[in-house]
């Protein structure tokens, strides 16, 4: 009976998680709806984040770059030709005198992002440890610099605004659950096995078979193109966009939820991504004053973010192994045994 | 051509970077050999440091230093304490990340005490007397760059010294070429460790006092993108030996300094794309570190 039953709660246990908070979402203010929609995308980019670092175990503070790629393609893109021509003047013609519609950018976003990857991981996948991360992490310079340069495929150091803000409830969820179920399909087909078998013991998986290098090429166009469609996710979901946004403190910020939620595990990834923006957002709104159980609560301004970080510094502290310690997600014992 | 444009101002300034991220280089060195812990927090021990100086800085000149290397020292072994030793033997991806989330607390606590009140930003006025140039070789350098050159060789020398001819280095170095078999035959890890990060946190002081002479305008960031161009120098020298990773962080920051001082601004636009395309090649090439040579070069460290 566990043989369908397990997949299905590791599978349906993150996608009613997600489903609950588009659901919740479509209730509140207008005002509130933007930490609920800032949650999902989360999910999204901490889940392609997870395809490659979970899956791997090799680390990499590059996924953002295919994030930025994403988020500029999709944006540039979708900008209504009538204010394009105004506003992004100096833009590769073909870029300038075309626009394409809501869905189309997300894939393209996704096809760059993965393109992107593949052309990076070719030699890059050869490094694994600091220089592997390092790399990774000059991946991200580099883009961050062009991004904010070249004119001709973008704002450069200026907002990119007027991008349509098609990311409500309704995108954020099914765009976050996509990214879940790829995640999903990919770590349970035979090339997702193969490389969790080279993130446990490179030499042995090498030794029956297994190319180390292929699997986790693989792994990171994948988690690229993830990566880009959550990317396109976040642009719509913000409406303008600036290259800081998409650089180090995302990086550090979603890599943290990763760890926080449990390296190793889908399930992780999501529950890492939705605590902490929760938190955050519950933090934020405190500089405000909140009540929780008829007391007010009223931080100092700016405080939000050092207790942020302390309650992160804290989980990673006593559990290292994240809330739900790496495991996917499974039934009460009592339960599976009927 | 190029060496034509180099004029010796550009040199020795060039050098005194490289100096001050050879010792940062050092203190992160270190901390990694004991623990196999890449400290990302290590620039928020010198932003304190600069915090320390700049609120003291109508104190006496000594009793303000001094106070400095009390206040970070004593904030690297706290660190040590609450955060690294939980964290022994962890995997590396979570060591680095708790990092992450201790320097971004560091940082957002700054930005709280950060108060300006008119008494910030004058940072040990006493020194400012560094910046004026004086005449080497008809050329002019700054002072500053010369006491940095100093300090840092002086500090290198005095380390290696310890390193070399000590128990307590010997007993580090040990630790740091095998913790388990180290531990074995007596040596005793709390002691080497505590060593390690005491040495880590003179080393953030030192370089606190030189970095608020030179950019007396402390903020919640100071030191941040140091700390990340040197960890990158670090790995790419080599980060399992000290030596490595020192030359690797004087490289790069005699590099950044030759580089900045070459091009005019209108041109460095995309030099960071340079600098980080030349580290994928170096890492590609040479993943062990530019510098490491031999037994350690060979095998991958997975």
């Amino acid at each position: 009976m566990t043989r369908w039953l397990d997949p299905l709660v590791q599978l349906g246990g993150p996608v009613l998680l997600v489903v609950a908070v588009g659901l919740v979402s479509t209730t509140v203010s207008a005002a509130n709806e933007v930490y609920f929609l800032n949650a999902l995308v989360s999910v999204a980019i901490v889940v392609a984040i997870y395809v490659f670092v979970g899956n791997s175990g090799v680390l990499s503070f590059g996924q953002i770059a295919f994030v930025a790629v994403g988020a500029f393609a999709a944006g540039v893109m979708t900008v209504p030709l009538e204010s394009k021509k105004g506003v992004l003047t100096t833009l590769f013609p073909l870029l300038r005198d075309h626009s394409i519609g809501n869905v189309p950018s997300l894939l393209l976003a996704a096809g760059l992002g993965g393109l992107f990857a593949f052309v990076v991981g070719l030699p890059l996948m050869r490094l694994s440890g600091l220089a592997a991360g390092i790399a990774t992490f000059a991946v991200l310079e580099i883009t961050h610099n062009v991004l904010q340069q070249w004119t001709k495929i973008g704002p450069g150091a200026t907002t990119l605004s007027l991008v349509p803000e098609s990311t409500g409830p309704l995108q954020g969820t099914l765009g976050a659950i996509v990214v879940i179920a790829v995640a999903f399909g990919y770590q349970r087909s035979r090339l997702g096995r193969k490389l969790r078998a080279t993130r446990e013991d490179p030499q042995v998986a090498s030794g029956v078979g297994i190319g180390v290098h292929l699997q986790r090429l693989w792994a990171f166009t994948l988690s690229g193109a993830l990566a880009g469609f959550a990317g396109a996710l976040l642009v719509h979901q913000l409406g303008s966009i600036t290259t800081e946004q998409v650089y180090l403190e995302l990086t550090f910020l979603t890599l943290a939820m990763l760890v926080i939620g449990g390296l190793t595990s889908l399930w992780g990834a999501v529950v890492g991504a939705l605590a902490v923006s929760g938190l955050d957002s519950f933090l934020s709104q405190s500089e405000q004053g909140v009540h929780v159980l008829g007391f007010k609560l009223d931080l100092p301004s700016g405080a939000h973010l050092a207790v942020l970080a302390a309650i992160m510094a804290l989980v990673l502290i006593l559990r290292p192994s994240g809330i739900t310690g790496g495991r996917e997600l499974r039934l009460p014992r009592a339960w599976r045994r009927s | 051509m190029i060496l034509a444009a180099l004029d010796f101002q550009t040199f020795s300034d060039a050098i005194g970077l490289g100096a001050i991220y050879a010792l940062m280089a050092v203190g992160i060195g270190l901390v990694f050999g004991v623990l196999r812990l890449v400290n990302f927090a290590y620039g928020q021990l010198i932003m304190a440091g600069a915090y320390t100086l700049a609120y003291t800085s109508s104190w006496p000149t000594w009793a303000s230093i001094a106070t400095c290397f009390a206040v970070v020292v004593a904030l690297s072994l706290t660190m040590d304490l609450v955060v690294f030793r939980p964290l022994r033997g962890q995997s590396p991806a979570v060591m680095l990340v708790t990092t992450f989330a201790i320097a971004f607390l560091l940082q957002s606590i700054a930005l709280i005490v950060d108060i300006r009140d008119g008494t910030l930003g004058q940072v040990t006025a006493a020194l400012t007397f560094l910046n004026e140039p004086v005449k080497i070789f008809g050329g002019d350098v700054r002072k500053i760059t010369l006491v940095a050159i100093a300090i840092a060789v002086g500090a290198l020398l005095v380390l290696a010294l310890l390193l070399a001819k000590t128990t307590i280095g010997l007993h580090t170095r040990a630790a740091a070429q095998d913790f388990r078999t180290a531990r074995l035959l007596g040596v005793r890890a709390n002691r080497v460790i505590a060593f390690a990060v005491v040495l880590s946190g003179l080393l953030a002081a030192t370089v606190a006092l030189m970095m608020t002479v030179t950019l007396p305008l402390v903020t919640p960031d100071f030191a941040l993108r140091d700390t990340i161009v040197v960890l990158v120098g670090v790995v790419v020298g080599g980060i399992d030996r000290l030596w490595t990773a020192t030359l690797g962080g004087f490289t790069i920051g005699f590099a950044s300094g030759v580089i900045n001082g070459l091009l005019p601004t209108d041109k460095t636009v995309y030099l960071p794309s340079a600098v980080f395309t030349l580290v994928i090649i170096v890492l590609l090439l040479r993943p062990a570190g530019l510098f490491a040579w031999g037994r350690h070069a060979a095998g991958e460290r997975v």
